[in-house]
């Protein structure tokens, strides 16, 4: 935390570095040892920890597929759904949401140009934290509209338990909507960091990639959907 | 000012308050010490559990004292029944493998010294880390209510196959709520341990200090992070799998559950799942899991065997080659537990190939051990004697497994005691072996104190010949045909029952050793004598801070690195015969 009184080291004083942070610099003292030269960059802990993240979603998806193909082959039951219209919309307001978050992220990257990244808070003008709360208002309304497909098939006497391909939409769909509910989590932090005027390239960035990714995901999930149910 | 907000590492002030200090800890040191002691309550437990096993497969309609208490449905008169024989197994088997064998020498011990080995202060998710023990002991705890609610614990083993754990209570006690909450727990648990590898991933690969390139991490650092990514993504597949079953059962869903099924005389209400689906699932993590349990074991030895030859192994990348390599293919075998299911027999060929293949980079492993070992002067200290009952457990467990691989003799095998011997010989006493060895090589670290040598050798001397005592038998028993998971044994089973006594009374002994462990550790964290920086010698940054570290590790110093961590057997200036990481001494010329 930035007001966090923390004891500074000791030892030689450490050189600012530009880019990303210090921590974990490879720039190597000359020494008596053999030191060996090493890359002058890490990555962020936080970009390192989503692509770990984003692993484990795939496969937790992946999972869900495989079932679904195993299923699908091993009785005869598999009675086809017709997939409800607004999923297209849902779809199409999700896409939105991502072009909107990605403007926001431009624009924000711009507007600081080549202040150091370490300077942290920037402050922008209203306007462009308008794309993040567009965002936003589309990732609730993308999950509401989920719910609405689940209405739809309802209505239509589709239920968790009806019929091998339905329990398959309501778990693939739920436990997308479940993840976009965590990534419209990651906005909302993101909003109040930056209304704290406290926002940093690294927090944004990989909330982006996250919500990038649940789209993605969306659009395979999709896919699958129209393919297999 | 540039120190402080802009750096990745969340910096947080010394905690003050009991609760932040002990409970929610942000400190990765006192969050490897939770984990150090859930794994500590889950093995005594799971020990237990298995000394009821054990009594009753002995003699089935022995009496256990106080055993009504435990469930009066499953034990009337204190005579276990059938059922909760199967309850206390699947439940022995779960807690063990799940909340020993993947929290112990993974989230304890590598929360513990995973950010000191690489330079770092902390995790740089501190408030991650603490719920990914928090959900953990959330999970731990919804395990051990199925043995209070309901009608008892889920009892379909802890391999949990369908259509067994997926048609609910019809198919017998613990099998309704029972069964649910096991799911539950497990899904909870893979939640844990993802939270963990969110950790441990980017301290490894972010957070090294100046100069700790990848090539200088101590091996068990190596193990810590090839497990780490096996965890990420087995447990990312368990987790759906349990979802789905859980479905199956409060939301009428079939997935796991064929049509037609009748049991007890009632036609199931499910059509159409597939009993092999769960199979797949279950395997494609559960196969990792064992590698997860082992792989961090293998690091540790590693690591204490160096600091106490005194010498660097044969090869340390070849060893990182070779667990690599364990990881890559321990995704493809995993067929192998299901010769006998009834798939295509090609596809056993297909699963059997790289099963055999798998035991290259593990012999690879053992020998670059014992090779290196050839011509040391090991110190002897329980760390090293338990670091040498590893390789002695892990080859005997081993080499049963060459035989489990092949699908014409596992026909024959598959359910026996064969595999029961094999699997525990490799985890239950290999793996923990890991433990303990890490446990008396980090103690005086970890508490600032040293442990009792000669009760650790008495402790080591019990365990290694009582562990051979039981677990050898079991492959003889398997070769006979007897049949795992039974509760009695009747017909040509009948005469081995005097093998299955002399087991039951070896595990009683064996077990009752660890008590000497259990005193060893409670007495000598209040009064054993007071350790040293670094009694082992060792050149690892863990053994550059204070005994026990202070809340940011380094005291605010950022090291820096130089060597290697294998610096042994060198002549130096100080005439110490080893360089620590951080010091810019170096060798003499020979």
């Amino acid at each position: 935390m930035a007001t966090t009184v923390h004891e500074p080291p000791q030892i030689e004083p450490r050189v600012p570095e530009l880019g990303h942070s210090g921590n974990g610099g490879r720039n190597l003292l000359p020494g008596g040892g053999r030191l060996r030269g090493v890359r002058d960059f890490s990555p962020p802990p936080a970009s390192t920890a989503l692509w770990v993240g984003l692993a484990a979603i795939t496969m937790t998806f992946v999972a869900f597929t495989s079932a679904l193909i195993v299923r699908q082959g091993s009785a005869t039951d598999w009675r086809h759904i017709s997939l409800p219209g607004i999923l297209y919309l849902n779809t199409a307001v999700l896409l939105a949401s991502s072009l909107t978050l990605e403007v926001f992220r431009r624009s924000f990257l711009k507007r600081r140009g080549a202040i150091n990244a370490k300077q942290g808070a920037v402050d922008l003008p209203r306007t462009s934290a308008g794309w993040l709360y567009a965002t936003l208002l589309l990732g609730i309304a993308f999950v509401a509209g989920q719910y609405l497909a689940w209405l739809r098939l309802n209505a239509e006497g589709f239920y968790l338990a009806t019929n091998p391909s339905s329990s398959f939409f309501y778990v693939l769909t739920a436990a997308h909507a479940l993840h976009v509910l965590g990534g419209i989590g990651g906005l909302i932090y993101i909003i109040r960091r930056l209304s704290q005027g406290m926002l940093r390239p690294t927090a944004l960035s990989v909330s982006t990639r996250y919500w990038h990714f649940v789209d993605i995901l969306w659009l395979y999930l999709l896919w699958l959907l129209w393919a297999k149910l | 000012m540039h120190d402080m907000s802009t750096h990745a590492l969340h910096h947080h002030a010394p905690p003050t308050g009991f609760i932040r200090k002990y409970i929610f800890s942000l400190d990765h040191k006192v969050i490897g010490k939770q984990y150090y002691g859930l794994g500590l309550v889950a093995v005594f437990t799971g020990m237990a559990l298995s000394w009821l096993m054990r009594l009753h497969l002995g003699w089935t309609n022995l009496a256990i004292p106080g055993l009504h208490l435990l469930s009066s449905t499953g034990a009337p008169g204190n005579v276990m029944t059938p059922e909760y024989y199967l309850q206390l197994m699947t439940m022995h088997a779960t807690i063990m493998v799940f909340f020993v064998l993947t929290v112990a020498p993974f989230a304890a011990f590598g929360n513990f010294f995973l950010p000191i080995q690489v330079g770092a202060e902390d995790m740089p998710f501190p408030h991650i880390n603490m719920m990914s023990f928090w959900v953990t002991f959330v999970a731990f705890c919804v395990l051990i209510s199925s043995f209070f609610l309901g009608d008892g614990p889920a009892l379909s083993g802890w391999t949990g196959y369908a259509p067994l754990s997926a048609v609910g209570s019809v198919a017998g006690p613990g099998q309704g709520l029972g069964q649910v909450l096991w799911a539950a727990s497990l899904a909870i648990f893979c939640v844990g341990q993802l939270l963990g590898s969110l950790n441990f991933i980017p301290t490894t690969l972010d957070l090294r200090a100046k100069g700790m390139s990848l090539a200088r991490l101590p091996l068990n650092v190596w193990g810590w992070f090839i497990t780490s990514c096996m965890a990420l993504t087995a447990f990312a597949v368990l987790m759906p799998a349990c979802i789905l079953l859980i479905l199956d059962h409060v939301a009428g869903t079939s997935f796991f559950v064929p049509s037609n099924l009748v049991i007890n005389d009632q036609l199931q209400p499910h059509s159409g799942g597939s009993t092999l689906l769960w199979q797949h699932l279950f395997w494609f993590f559960g196969h990792p899991e064992v590698y997860i349990a082992i792989v961090p074991g293998m690091g540790i030895v590693s690591h204490v065997l160096i600091a106490n030859m005194r010498r660097p192994l044969l090869s340390y990348k070849v060893i990182i080659g070779c667990m690599f390599s364990i990881a890559f293919l321990s995704y493809m075998v995993y067929g192998h537990h299901m010769f006998v299911s009834g798939m295509n027999p090609f596809s056993a060929l297909v699963f059997s190939f790289p099963t055999l293949i798998i035991t290259i980079p593990a012999t690879i492993i053992v020998l670059i051990w014992i090779g290196s070992l050839y011509g040391s002067r090991l110190r002897i200290n329980s760390a090293s004697l338990f670091a040498l009952g590893f390789i002695s457990m892990f080859v005997a467990g081993g080499v049963s497994g060459f035989f489990l691989a092949q699908p014409s003799i596992d026909i024959v095998l598959h359910a026996t005691y064969f595999v029961v011997g094999h699997f525990h010989l490799v985890m239950a006493v290999a793996a923990i072996f890991g433990i303990f060895a890490g446990t008396y090589f980090w103690f005086p670290k970890m508490f600032g104190r040293m442990m009792n040598e000669t009760l650790g050798k008495i402790h080591f001397w019990l365990t290694f010949v009582g562990a051979y005592c039981i677990f050898m038998p079991f492959h003889y028993l398997g070769l006979a045909g007897n049949i795992r998971r039974y509760q009695a044994f009747s017909g040509y089973m009948e005469p081995l029952i005097p093998v299955h006594r002399f087991i039951t009374v070896a595990a009683l002994i064996t077990g009752a050793a660890q008590f000497i462990f259990l005193y060893n550790l409670v007495h000598s964290r209040f009064w054993g004598k007071v350790a040293p920086e670094n009694p082992w010698e060792c050149t690892s940054l863990e053994w550059t801070v204070p005994s026990p570290p202070p809340f940011d590790n380094f005291g605010g110093r950022h090291p820096v690195v130089y060597h290697d961590p294998y610096q042994y057997g060198v002549q130096t200036e100080s005439g110490a015969d080893f360089i620590m990481q951080d010091s810019p001494e170096t060798a003499k010329p020979a």
